[in-house]
């Protein structure tokens, strides 16, 4: 790290003024710090040359790093060599997600916001850069500002034919005042790197290295490595411990018991994990929940048919509409709790002190995390310092309101007395077992055609449980009591359907569930995409034909639609035993349809291709968005094929990569061709919008293959598909 | 006490002979690139070449590898060690990277002993390395593109 502990302290002095300098989406860009570094809340140019950008967001594979950094750079005008990313300080108010509150008071990256949130924001940092080195340029040179041009890290004025780069002017710069006017950002034809194909991502060469710090990879002379004894049912507490064998292994300093468990804190994780094995714990069972997943199902089946339920869509007469209706189609669909399961499993680092508490973890969720820090330390927010690093994968996971795992390792720290930095790691089995899942879901579809093979009527009752109902988060995200979490991206809501009454129960289960990867719309998007084709069949009509008549208030999907026809060659005749499935879906405010075709072999399902389209506004950094895609038609894929969480008298069966078997190469689709819609209208996300249409479309595939549709997840060992091997 | 070669230079550690090399690696000697996953040879982050084999460190007790080579990420290096993670980075591989060190080091030891391998040696040498961003679609290119630019037989 070059910068100075005093820069560094300048910098968070000048980065939480408030309301100096120049205002833009709520947020104030301080003043430049003077020295030879010129310093402002999104970025830092050094003498060296090298302009860093100070990400907000945090990287967890997405590419945030490589985007926000494309933002900065092309009002900057720099050269793309020359960028370097990092994470954000946590605290200052310029760091807040603007799409989930415009005060800045929350720092957040989840929801696919990034990109979205900071379009202005990140360009508007870059062009006031831009102009603070030009007038340096321009007061050394004693020539007008106007005359100056800056093109590609390069700071010239072609009358004198003088030249200098950003970081010979840095030192300059820095010790001018920020322009009070707001700075004018480019129109679209002026961009250089937004948009621009060959860019490589910031983290390319780290990653590729072994040399990116992750959360887990933290380490401070003295460090002791705890994990912790967590109950074997959700919402048992501790009753007692015995830690007499496990104090006695080599290498464990310290057993102590916390809110969540007990903790072995040892020299290295080996000896901690030996020393939780030796553990004999008793656990009060009282308020466990002590249910199976087929407990479960029947109890969801049996809320699926009760009035127990809030109004989430209702519209036109629903009723008599499907009395009218010459078609119905009734449909039940069930979906597995699922883990988020990041490769880098859980982890936090803390260092405590009487009147500090400063943590290293990956986190999607600063603001909260701080709080949560604070609430268990008995400090102020203010003095809890939480350094963002990169995740090695999340998927949600890490934007806990409940701080789960950032709470455990503050907690173990205190209950130590902060005599050593202490870095609680989860195991993969800790990972799968400790719940946070998205939630088990079960949807009872009715709907109606008329006579002309028209959509005329949905009943929906979706029964799963809520995500933020009863968190902060439920002020955004909770209306009339409905979650939009658990319930949003119906065919209500997707389609133009005239008559709908989209219903919605909560049912009180133990088990507790969070966002996973695109949140609701994983399992919305399937009932209604699996419905959709089941309608089209049952009246005789293409797919394709049929959505898009549903659609014609929609230009956006409708042009989705219309490329991912035509790039998957939809219509086009097929071998035999090929099957070809289409599902689209809007979410984050991004709209993606893909076309899977699939074969059994032997059997088993094998998925050859996958055409994707989508619309996401400004297509920023178009590899990254092709590689977002096929991740995420990788991550749903893996989903649907295998994935579920079950519990057997409420504990949970799957224990690591054997029993939750994710995606691996050979799965993976020979071929996935991702086709950007252009548009010049602001960017929205697409680091979840991709998953969604994939098990849909999978399952689709599968309808047109077998003529038996599919109406349970995950695939394999699924009743619903008897030719299809169970594991 | 065992003495390790890592990386091609003997390294001295006083641990308990039954810990996985994994541990060894990241805590005792701060080698942090070998990554833990799974900790039961079941998802390939802990990968590091084991007298140039591909090898699972996290069920690997350190006391059966003292004085054999070991090379991590960190040290690993020659020709086909370049063309892998050039044509990583040129591809734009990566997403959240936990994996790519493993996969790095599984696509290395697949294409010494392998020059030109076909989508189905692809799928056998690295359908032990699970990456949960699925960038399997860019590591099989990646793999591809790095072969084009290497000898038919390999160093």
């Amino acid at each position: 790290m070059k910068r100075s502990t005093t820069s560094r302290r300048e910098f968070l002095r000048l980065t939480t003024l408030g309301g100096a300098g120049l205002a833009l989406g709520g947020v104030a860009f301080g003043a430049a710090e003077g020295g030879a570094i010129f310093t402002m809340p999104f970025l830092r140019i050094d003498p060296d040359n090298t302009v860093t950008v100070f990400s907000k967001h945090a990287e967890m594979g997405q590419g945030v790093w490589t985007g926000l950094s494309t933002l900065v750079a092309d009002e900057l005008d720099a050269d793309w060599s020359q960028i370097r990313a990092e994470s954000s300080p946590t605290g200052p108010l310029a760091y807040g997600n603007l799409a989930w509150d415009p005060s800045g008071r929350l720092q957040a990256t989840g929801g696919s916001t990034s990109i979205f949130n900071s379009w202005l924001q990140l360009r508007a940092a870059g062009a006031t850069a831009r102009a603070m080195l030009v007038s340096a340029a321009a007061a050394r040179w004693v020539v007008p500002p106007a005359e100056i041009t800056v093109t590609a890290g390069v700071v010239a004025h072609a009358a004198s034919g003088r030249r200098a780069t950003f970081g010979e002017l840095a030192g300059a710069a820095g010790r001018l005042p920020v322009p009070d006017a707001v700075v004018t950002l480019k129109a679209a034809h002026a961009f250089t790197l937004i948009g621009r194909e060959g860019l490589p991502r910031l983290d390319g060469p780290a990653k590729t290295r072994g040399r990116e710090p992750y959360g887990i990879d933290q380490r401070l002379p003295g460090l002791k490595i705890a994990v912790l004894a967590r109950p074997p049912r959700f919402g048992s507490t501790l009753k007692s411990v015995d830690a007499s064998a496990a104090k006695a292994i080599k290498g464990v300093v310290d057993v102590v018991a916390i809110d969540r468990g007990v903790a072995v804190l040892a020299d290295n994780t080996w000896a901690a994990l030996r020393g939780r094995d030796a553990l004999r714990i008793e656990w009060d069972e009282t308020a466990a929940e002590t249910r199976g997943s087929g407990a479960l199902l029947a109890e969801f089946r049996r809320l699926a048919r009760s009035d127990e339920a809030l109004d989430v869509v209702q519209r036109g007469a629903v009723d008599a509409a499907l009395a009218a209706a010459t078609t119905r189609v009734e449909a039940e669909f069930e979906f597995p709790y699922l883990a988020h399961a990041p490769l880098e499993p859980l982890s936090a680092t803390c260092v405590l002190s009487a009147d500090r508490c400063e943590i290293w973890a990956g986190s999607q969720l600063q603001s909260g995390d701080v709080l949560n820090a604070a609430a268990v330390t008995g400090l102020r927010p203010d003095q809890i310092l939480l350094h963002t690093l990169a995740s090695g994968g999340s998927f949600g996971r890490r934007a806990n309101p409940a701080s789960d795992f950032i709470r455990e390792t503050v907690a173990t720290a205190k209950a130590t007395g902060g005599r050593y930095p202490v870095k609680l790691i989860w195991t993969r089995e800790d990972d799968l077992q400790g719940g946070m899942y998205r939630p088990m879901n079960l949807h009872r579809i009715e709907a109606g055609l008329d006579d002309r093979g028209q959509l005329t009527a949905l009943r929906q009752r979706i029964v799963g449980q809520a995500i933020t109902l009863g968190t902060p988060f439920a002020a955004l995200t909770v209306k009339n009591g409905v979650d939009v979490m658990a319930t949003g991206g119906s065919a209500a809501e997707q389609y133009a359907i005239p008559n709908c009454h989209v219903t919605w129960t909560n049912p009180q289960v133990g088990v507790p569930v969070l966002w996973w990867r695109s949140i609701e719309h994983t399992h919305m998007a399937f009932s209604k995409e699996v419905l959709m084709d089941e309608l089209a069949k049952s009246t005789g009509q293409d797919p394709l034909a049929f959505r898009l008549a549903l659609l014609k208030d929609n230009p956006r999907a409708t042009a989705v639609l219309t490329l991912v026809a035509a790039k998957s060659g939809w219509g086009m005749p097929l071998p035999a035993g090929v099957g070809r499935g289409l599902a689209l879906q809007e979410s984050s405010g991004t709209v993606v349809a893909q076309v899977a075709e699939v074969r059994l072999v032997d059997g088993a399902l094998r998925v050859d291709r996958v055409t994707c389209a989508l619309d996401c506004g400004v297509a920023v950094n178009p590899d990254v968005i092709r590689a977002q895609m096929e991740g995420s038609i990788g991550f749903g894929l893996g989903a649907a094929l295998r994935n579920e969480i079950t519990l057997t008298d409420g504990r949970v069966d799957q224990r690591n990569f054997d029993s939750y078997p994710p995606l691996r190469m050979p799965d993976m689709p020979q071929r996935i061709d991702v086709h950007i819609v252009p548009s010049t209208n602001p960017p929205t996300g697409v680091g979840e919008p991709g998953v969604p249409p994939i098990a849909p479309a999978v399952a689709n595939a599968l309808f047109a293959l077998t003529g038996k549709p599919v109406r349970k997840l995950p695939l394999q060992g699924n009743g619903d598909m008897p030719n299809f091997p169970s594991a | 006490m065992l003495t390790l070669n890592i990386n091609d230079r003997p390294v001295d550690v006083d641990v308990d002979p039954a810990m996985p090399l994994l541990w060894v690696l990241r805590d005792v000697l701060g080698l942090t690139g070998t990554k833990y996953g799974c900790g039961a040879a079941l998802c390939g982050a802990c990968t590091v070449q084991l007298n140039g084999q591909a090898t699972r460190s996290c069920v690997l007790p350190v006391s059966a590898v003292a004085g054999q080579r070991i090379t991590t990420i960190e040290g690993l290096t020659g020709p086909v060690a370049l063309a892998v993670q050039n044509a990583w980075i040129q591809g734009n591989v990566v997403q959240c990277g936990y994996c790519q060190g493993g996969q790095v080091l599984a696509a290395v030891t697949l294409l010494t002993a392998n020059p030109r391998p076909t989508d189905a040696d692809i799928d056998a040498a690295m359908g032990g390395n699970v990456c949960r961003c699925a960038t399997y679609y860019r590591i099989r290119a990646a793999l591809h593109a790095a072969a084009r630019t290497l000898p038919e037989a390999s160093a």
